[in-house]
C-alpha cells in the first residue's frame, strides 16, 4: 500500500473542452511522441505492422454517439481521456511497491518505473482505464502531465505545458492549477459548468471536462419570420423594390 | 514508501538541436521543429512562429517520426524482373536507372513527345514538374487535381478569382457565423481547427452541412445531414429566400460584381447572352446618375442593377435581373427542394434567416480608410461576419462545378467576400481568369511545348485539339467533354492510354500517385489495364516509370522505380508560383531541407528530374554549353528565374533584403533556414480587405510580382466563357462540339449557377440502387501513406461501412455483421457498423485504409488487408452504357472532376466471409515486412 499526500500545494491538471474537440487525435500522437522519447521506458508498439497492433498510449480519444433523450439529431462527442490525477487516487493506494505515487507539490500522479513490478493492480483499480502496461518494458505507463516539460528549464517558458495542450489545434485542452480558484482553468470550469468524470467513484479527479453546448437549437420555421419577409408578391414588384432600394444607397 | 523520497529530473535535456522545416504529412504544410539527438530525429512539434499552424500540429504531423523511419521506405532504384503486378524487382544503381530512363525517353522526345504521359499525384512542386514537362514538350502533364477538387478551384477562379483553402480563409478573428459544406476533415487541417477553436471561444456559431456528423460536423452547432449531390439545390433555396426578402448587399453587388453588366437578349444571335462592351472590350453598365452607358470602372459611376437598355433593336438587361429571375423561381423554394435535399423546408428557412440576421444585423464598420479602383476613398470597411468553407464533399460530384459556383454566388450576394468577418483571399489570390494562362497543347518533336499545360479557357478557341480536331491530350482535358478541366483528368490517363484513345502512348511516368489502388476508380480494371498485353505479347502501355518514397501498391506495376526520399531528407520549396501557404494577411512561402540525410540509396524526385532533364538535353535544364544547368533541386530553387527577378522563392532575394522581385541570392536557402524555413510579408492594413478592388492591395501585389500591373476586376455572377461555349453548342462559330455533346453543354454549362441531378442518377435506377455511398478521410490519416504509420494505424486500422439507423434496422444488422454492397459496376463484401448521425439514405467509410497484401511493409494478415476495403471497386471511370453507342465519363461535364461521390449502391446482409471481398493476391514486397516490436527512442 502506498500513501497519498493529505493535500497537495497545487492541483495541476487539464480542462478538456468537449464542445470544441473535433476528435483529430493530435493530442494522442503528440503525447506518444514526447513520452516515448522522454520519461522512462519508450512507449512500445507490439505487432507494429501486423494483424493486431497494440501500443502503449497515455492518452486516447474515444468517439461516442449520443441520441438526445428529448429526440432530435444524434450527436457525436469526441472524448479524450488520460489520467485525471485524482485527489483520492485508488491506483496509488493499491500499489504494493510504492511505485505509484502522487506528488505533494502539484498533485501529479506518477509511476516510478524502477520500482514498478508490472503487477497491473493499479490499472485494475483505476475506474477510468487510464493506465496501460507497456508489454515490452513490463512497467505501468500513464500520463505524467508532462512533468518533464512543465518545469523544464531547457524549454522556452511558453512551452512548459503538456505536449497535448501545446499541440491541440482546436485549443480544446487547457492546463493549469485547478486548486487555485482564480486560475484561468478554474474560471473556465466555473463559467462553462465543467464537471468531474464519474464523480460517484469518489476519486476526486483533478482534470475537468467542459460539456458540449446544446446543439441543433435553431427552431424550424413554419411561417416566414420577419427576417425573411418577401419584399414583393410578384416578380414585377421585385424590380420596383430594387429600384427603390438602389435609390437609397 | 513515501512521496517525499522521489528523485525525479524535471528538467531533462530536450535535444541537441532544433531543425525547423515544413511538414509533409498532409497538404497543409505546417511549420515543424524537428528535435535532433545524436544526429537522429527525436521529436517533432509545431513551430510557433509559422504562419500556417502557429505552433500546433495534428496527429499526422506528430507521427512524422514513424514515417521517416517507416519500414516501407524504398531503399534503392529498382528494375522489374517479374511480370508487372508481381512486385518482383532487382535493385540497381542510380546510374543504371537514369540511363534506362534516358534510353526510353530520348527517342520519344525526338519523334513524338506526346507519347510521354507525365502525371504527378500529391506533388507540392507543380510549378517545377510542369516546367520539366513543358521543356520535354509533351502536352500530357497534370497533377492530381482532376480527381480531387478541381470543381472547387475552378468554380472559384471563374466566379471570384479564388476559392477556399489554398486560395482563402474565413476572417477567423471576426466571423460570427461559419457555414461549412462537405469537408472531409482536412483541407485544410490545422488552420480550420484553430479557426473553429477561436470562433467557439468567442461564442460564434457553426453550421455544418454534410451527410455525416463526424469531425467538424460533430462540433457544429447546427448539423444539416444533407442528401449527397443536392447541396446546390439547398444553397439555391437559401438564395431564393434571401433574394425574395431583399436580404442581399445591393451596394456591393452594384460596385464589385458584374451584376449591373448588361446581357444581349437576342435569341439566335451569335451575341446572345454576351456582355455589352465598349470598343476597348470593357463591360458597360448604366450609370444611375446620368442614365448613360458607362465603362464599369469609370470614376464616379453608380452602376444600376435594374437597368434595361435598347440598342439597335437589341434588348440588354442586367445580369442581376437574369439572376433574380432564375432564383426567384418557385423551383427553388424550400418547399420544392426540401424533400430531395433531405432537409425540411422549415430548417432551410431558419438557416436563411440566420444568415440574413448575422450578415445584416450584426454588420459592423472597421475604422480603416481605403481607396477603391475607381479612385473613391472609403472612410471605413464594412464587415459582414458570415463566412463559408467547402471542399470535396460538394466538389466531387458531376454537378460539383455548378454547386461550388452557387455557393460562391451566395457569399457574394450576402456581400461577405473580402470584407471584415467574411471570407478572405490569401495572396497571390485573388487573381481573375484573365491573370491566368490559357491551356497549351501544341507539341513538336525535339521542342518544348508552346506554353503552360494547364490554364483557364475563355472560349472555344482555347480548347486543346490537334489540327485534325482530335483531343490533343491523353486525358482529353479541355475538350468538349469537359472544357474547363483546369487540373487535367489524371483518373482517365490509364484508361485512355490502355484504349489508345485518343492515341497510344509509350511511357507512363507517375510520381506519388497510387493509381493501382486507392487513387483510381475501378481499381481492378486499372490493374488489368496496367498488365494487359497486346497480340505480340507486349504490354499495351509499353513502359511505366514510377517514383514514390514508399512501397505502395503502384510500385508493383512499374518497370522502373526511382525511389524518393521522405520529407525530412529533402529540399522542397512551397512557392508562390505554385500552391502557396499564404494567410489572408500575409504572403508566405517556405522550404524543406534535409534535416537528416537518407540512410538509403534514394534521391529527392525533383533532383532526379533535374538530372534526367540534363541527360535529355531539355532546354531549361542545360546551359549554353550543353552542360547541366542545375546541380540539384536546391540549386534550381535558388537560381531558377521564371521572369527576370522572380524565382521559386520570394523571400531574401538580391542582397537578402529584397522581397518578391530581386536578383538571385546564393545564400537564400541559408536565410530561409535561419528564419525557420519560411518567409512572410504582411499585407498593409489599408490593403487587408476588398483586395480585388483595393488600390493599395493591387499596388502591393504588383510590387511583390504577383502580376505586372494592377488588375482590378469584378466578381462574375455570370460567367461569360461558359456562354461562349454554349453559343458554339448552338451552332455559332467555327469550332463546333460533336452533336452528341450539344445538349449536355447547353444544360450544364449555364453561365448562371444552376443545379442538375448528378449524372449517375440519370443512368442508374434509384429503386435498384437506393443508397448513396461516400468516403471521408480521417483527420489522423492522409491519403494512403498514413495507413502504414505504426502509430496512426492503431487509430485508424479498420474502416467499417457505417450504416444509418434506418438501413441498419431494415436489414436487421447487428454488431459484427457484414454486408454485400453492390453498385452498377461492382460488388464488395465488408464489415458494417451502426451510425445514427448520418443521412438516412447514405452509407460511408474512411478513405484509403484498405491495403493490398504485400504493400506498405505490412504483414499479409494486417487488418488493413483483411478487413479494410476500398469503395473504389464500386466506381467506374465511365458511366454505364446508355445504349447510345458511347460511354460517358463519370466526371463533371464542365471540369472533368472525378465524380467519386455520385455513387449509388444497394446493400444486403451476408454471412461474414473470412476477409473483405474482393481479395487480390499478395504482392511480393520489395522491402520485406516491418519489425514486430517498435520501441521508438533515440536517447538511451
Amino acid at each position: 500500500m502506498t500513501q497519498l499526500p493529505e493535500t497537495s500545494e497545487k492541483k495541476l491538471g487539464l480542462v478538456i473542452d468537449l464542445d470544441t474537440c473535433v476528435g483529430c487525435h493530435a493530442c494522442v500522437t503528440a503525447c506518444k511522441g514526447w513520452n516515448t522519447e522522454n520519461y522512462g521506458a519508450p512507449l512500445s508498439d507490439m505487432d507494429a505492422y501486423g494483424s493486431n497492433p497494440s501500443g502503449t498510449f497515455l492518452n486516447r480519444v474515444h468517439s461516442y454517439e449520443v441520441e438526445p433523450r428529448a429526440g432530435g439529431c444524434s450527436q457525436t462527442v469526441h472524448f479524450p481521456k488520460s489520467c485525471l490525477h485524482c485527489d483520492d487516487a485508488p491506483c496509488v493506494t493499491v500499489c504494493p511497491t510504492g511505485a505509484s505515487y502522487k506528488r505533494q507539490e502539484d498533485g501529479i500522479v506518477l509511476v516510478e518505473e524502477d520500482a514498478c513490478i508490472g503487477c497491473g493492480l493499479c490499472a485494475w483499480a483505476c475506474p477510468y482505464g487510464a493506465r496501460e502496461l507497456d508489454l515490452a518494458a513490463g512497467v505501468m505507463k500513464k500520463c505524467t502531465l508532462c512533468v518533464d516539460r512543465i518545469y523544464n528549464e531547457n524549454l522556452p517558458e511558453e512551452d512548459r505545458i503538456p505536449a497535448c495542450v501545446r499541440t491541440c489545434p482546436a485549443g480544446a485542452r487547457h492546463f493549469g492549477d485547478l486548486g487555485d480558484p482564480s486560475s484561468e482553468v478554474s474560471m473556465l470550469v466555473a463559467e462553462r459548468g465543467g464537471f468531474d468524470l464519474m464523480p460517484e467513484q469518489g476519486t476526486q479527479p483533478t482534470n475537468k471536462y467542459l460539456p458540449p453546448r446544446p446543439k441543433d437549437q435553431l427552431p424550424d420555421m413554419d411561417v416566414l419570420s420577419p427576417a425573411l419577409e418577401p419584399v414583393a408578391g410578384e416578380p414585377k414588384g421585385f424590380l420596383k423594390w430594387l429600384d427603390k432600394a438602389l435609390e437609397a444607397i | 514508501m513515501f512521496f517525499e523520497d522521489r528523485a525525479l529530473d524535471t528538467s531533462p535535456k530536450v535535444s541537441d538541436e532544433v531543425r525547423k522545416t515544413t511538414c509533409y504529412m498532409c497538404a497543409c504544410r505546417c511549420g515543424i521543429n524537428v528535435h535532433m539527438k545524436d544526429g537522429k530525429v527525436a521529436y517533432i512539434e509545431g513551430n510557433r512562429d509559422h504562419p500556417v499552424n502557429k505552433g500546433v500540429l495534428c496527429a499526422k504531423g506528430s507521427s512524422g517520426i514513424m514515417q521517416v523511419n517507416a519500414p516501407s521506405r524504398l531503399r534503392a532504384p529498382m528494375k522489374r524482373t517479374g511480370p508487372r503486378g508481381s512486385g518482383e524487382f532487382e535493385e540497381i544503381s542510380w546510374d543504371e536507372a537514369l540511363s534506362i530512363a534516358t534510353l526510353w525517353l530520348e527517342p520519344i522526345r525526338k519523334s513524338s513527345p506526346e507519347k510521354l504521359a507525365f502525371f504527378t499525384g500529391r506533388d507540392q512542386s507543380q510549378s517545377f514538374t510542369s516546367f520539366w514537362a513543358q521543356n520535354f514538350g509533351t502536352p500530357n502533364y497534370a497533377a492530381h487535381g482532376g480527381f480531387c477538387s478541381v470543381n472547387m478551384a475552378t468554380a472559384g477562379i471563374y466566379t471570384m478569382g479564388g476559392a477556399f483553402w489554398e486560395f482563402g480563409q474565413p476572417d477567423w478573428d471576426r466571423t460570427k457565423l461559419f457555414m461549412i459544406f462537405g469537408v472531409a476533415e482536412d483541407h485544410d487541417s490545422n488552420p480550420i481547427k484553430m479557426g473553429l477553436g477561436k470562433l467557439k471561444a468567442r461564442g460564434g456559431k457553426v453550421i455544418g452541412v454534410n451527410p455525416i456528423r463526424s469531425g467538424y460536423n460533430a462540433i457544429a452547432d447546427e448539423w444539416v445531414g444533407i442528401t449527397p449531390g443536392t447541396d446546390g439545390l439547398f444553397i439555391s433555396a437559401l438564395i431564393h429566400l434571401l433574394l425574395k426578402a431583399g436580404k442581399i448587399d445591393l451596394k456591393y453587388l452594384a460596385n464589385f460584381t458584374n451584376a449591373p453588366c448588361l446581357l444581349n437578349e437576342t435569341p439566335g444571335s451569335p451575341d446572345n447572352g454576351l456582355l455589352l462592351r465598349d470598343s476597348d472590350g470593357k463591360p458597360l453598365v448604366v450609370d444611375r446618375t446620368t442614365g448613360t452607358l458607362t465603362p464599369f470602372d469609370e470614376p464616379g459611376v453608380k452602376p444600376n442593377l435594374a437597368a434595361s437598355v435598347e440598342m439597335d433593336g437589341v434588348t440588354h438587361r442586367t445580369v442581376f435581373q437574369h439572376l433574380a429571375e432564375r432564383f426567384l423561381s418557385e423551383d427553388y423554394s424550400p418547399e420544392a427542394v426540401g424533400e430531395r435535399c433531405g432537409v425540411s423546408a422549415g430548417r432551410i428557412k431558419s438557416i436563411a434567416a440566420e444568415l440574413a440576421r448575422v450578415a445584416f444585423e450584426e454588420a459592423f464598420e472597421l475604422d480603416q480608410p481605403w481607396t477603391d479602383f475607381r479612385g473613391k476613398r472609403h472612410e471605413t470597411m464594412t464587415g459582414r461576419p458570415v463566412s463559408f468553407h467547402a471542399m470535396r464533399g460538394i466538389s466531387a460530384h458531376s454537378n460539383g462545378f455548378q454547386t461550388c459556383r452557387t455557393l460562391h454566388v451566395l457569399q457574394i450576394l450576402l456581400g461577405t467576400v473580402e470584407v471584415p468577418g467574411g471570407f478572405r483571399f490569401k495572396p497571390p489570390y485573388p487573381k481573375p481568369v484573365e491573370a491566368h494562362p490559357t491551356p497549351h497543347c501544341h507539341s513538336k518533336p525535339d521542342c518544348p511545348l508552346d506554353g503552360p499545360h494547364l490554364g483557364f479557357v475563355r472560349g472555344p478557341a482555347d480548347l486543346a485539339f490537334k489540327e485534325d480536331g482530335s483531343p490533343a491530350r491523353i486525358d482529353k482535358a479541355f475538350t468538349w467533354e469537359n472544357p474547363l478541366s483546369a487540373h487535367g483528368l489524371m483518373h482517365m490517363v490509364i484508361s485512355n492510354a490502355h484504349a489508345g484513345d485518343p492515341y497510344k502512348i509509350d511511357t507512363l511516368f507517375l510520381y506519388m500517385a497510387n493509381m493501382a489502388w486507392n487513387s483510381s476508380m475501378n481499381t481492378r480494371g486499372v490493374m488489368e489495364m496496367l498488365t494487359d498485353k497486346d497480340e505480340n505479347g507486349d504490354y499495351v502501355i509499353p513502359r511505366i516509370i514510377y517514383s514514390d518514397a514508399y512501397s505502395s501498391e503502384m510500385v508493383a506495376y512499374a518497370d522502373l522505380i526511382l525511389p524518393d526520399t521522405t520529407y525530412l531528407e529533402r529540399h522542397d520549396c512551397i512557392s508562390l508560383l505554385d500552391r502557396p501557404i499564404c494567410e489572408a494577411e500575409a504572403a508566405a512561402d517556405a522550404i524543406r531541407w534535409p534535416v537528416v540525410e537518407p540512410d538509403r540509396d534514394v534521391r529527392g524526385f525533383q533532383s532526379v528530374l533535374i538530372d534526367l532533364g540534363a541527360r535529355l538535353g531539355l532546354p531549361g535544364f542545360i546551359d549554353e554549353n550543353g552542360e547541366a544547368r542545375y546541380e540539384d533541386y536546391a540549386d534550381y530553387i535558388v537560381n531558377h528565374q521564371r521572369r527576370p527577378g522572380i524565382g521559386p522563392l520570394a523571400g531574401f532575394r538580391g542582397d537578402g533584403t529584397k522581397t518578391g522581385r530581386g536578383d538571385i541570392n546564393p545564400d537564400q536557402l541559408e536565410k530561409y533556414i535561419e528564419n525557420g524555413s519560411f518567409f512572410v510579408e504582411h499585407v498593409p492594413d489599408e490593403a487587408a480587405f476588398y483586395k480585388p478592388w483595393n488600390r493599395a492591395y493591387q499596388d502591393w501585389a504588383v510590387g511583390l510580382g504577383f502580376y505586372d500591373k494592377p488588375q482590378p476586376y469584378l466578381f462574375q455572377l455570370y460567367v461569360e466563357p461558359l456562354r461562349r461555349l454554349q453559343l458554339a453548342a448552338e451552332g455559332h462559330g467555327e469550332r463546333q462540339p460533336p452533336d452528341h455533346l450539344r445538349q449536355q453543354i447547353l444544360e450544364c454549362l449555364d453561365p448562371l449557377p444552376t443545379w442538375y441531378p448528378v449524372l449517375e442518377e440519370t443512368v442508374v435506377d434509384p429503386e435498384q440502387y437506393p443508397v448513396h455511398a461516400l468516403t471521408q478521410r480521417p483527420m489522423a490519416m492522409y491519403h494512403s501513406w498514413g495507413s502504414q504509420n505504426a502509430w496512426l494505424r492503431q487509430i485508424h486500422g479498420r474502416n467499417p461501412l457505417y450504416v444509418p439507423t434506418k438501413i441498419w434496422q431494415q436489414h436487421g444488422f447487428e454488431d459484427g455483421d457484414w454486408a454485400q454492397v453492390t453498385s452498377i459496376h461492382g460488388q464488395i463484401t465488408v464489415p458494417v457498423a451502426h451510425m445514427a448521425g448520418l443521412n438516412e439514405n447514405t452509407v460511408w467509410t474512411w478513405n484509403a485504409i484498405g491495403k493490398r497484401k504485400g504493400a506498405w511493409a505490412l504483414e499479409d494478415d494486417a487488418p488493413e488487408a483483411t478487413k479494410g476495403f476500398l469503395l473504389n471497386h464500386l466506381i467506374h471511370e465511365l458511366l454505364p452504357s446508355k445504349g447510345d453507342g458511347m460511354r460517358w465519363a463519370n466526371s463533371d461535364p464542365i471540369t472533368g472532376q472525378a465524380a467519386w461521390f455520385d455513387l449509388r449502391v444497394r446493400i444486403e446482409k451476408v454471412t461474414a466471409p473470412e476477409e473483405s471481398q474482393p481479395v487480390f493476391g499478395a504482392l511480393k514486397s520489395p522491402v520485406g515486412e516491418g519489425p514486430a516490436v517498435v520501441r521508438q527512442k533515440v536517447s538511451k
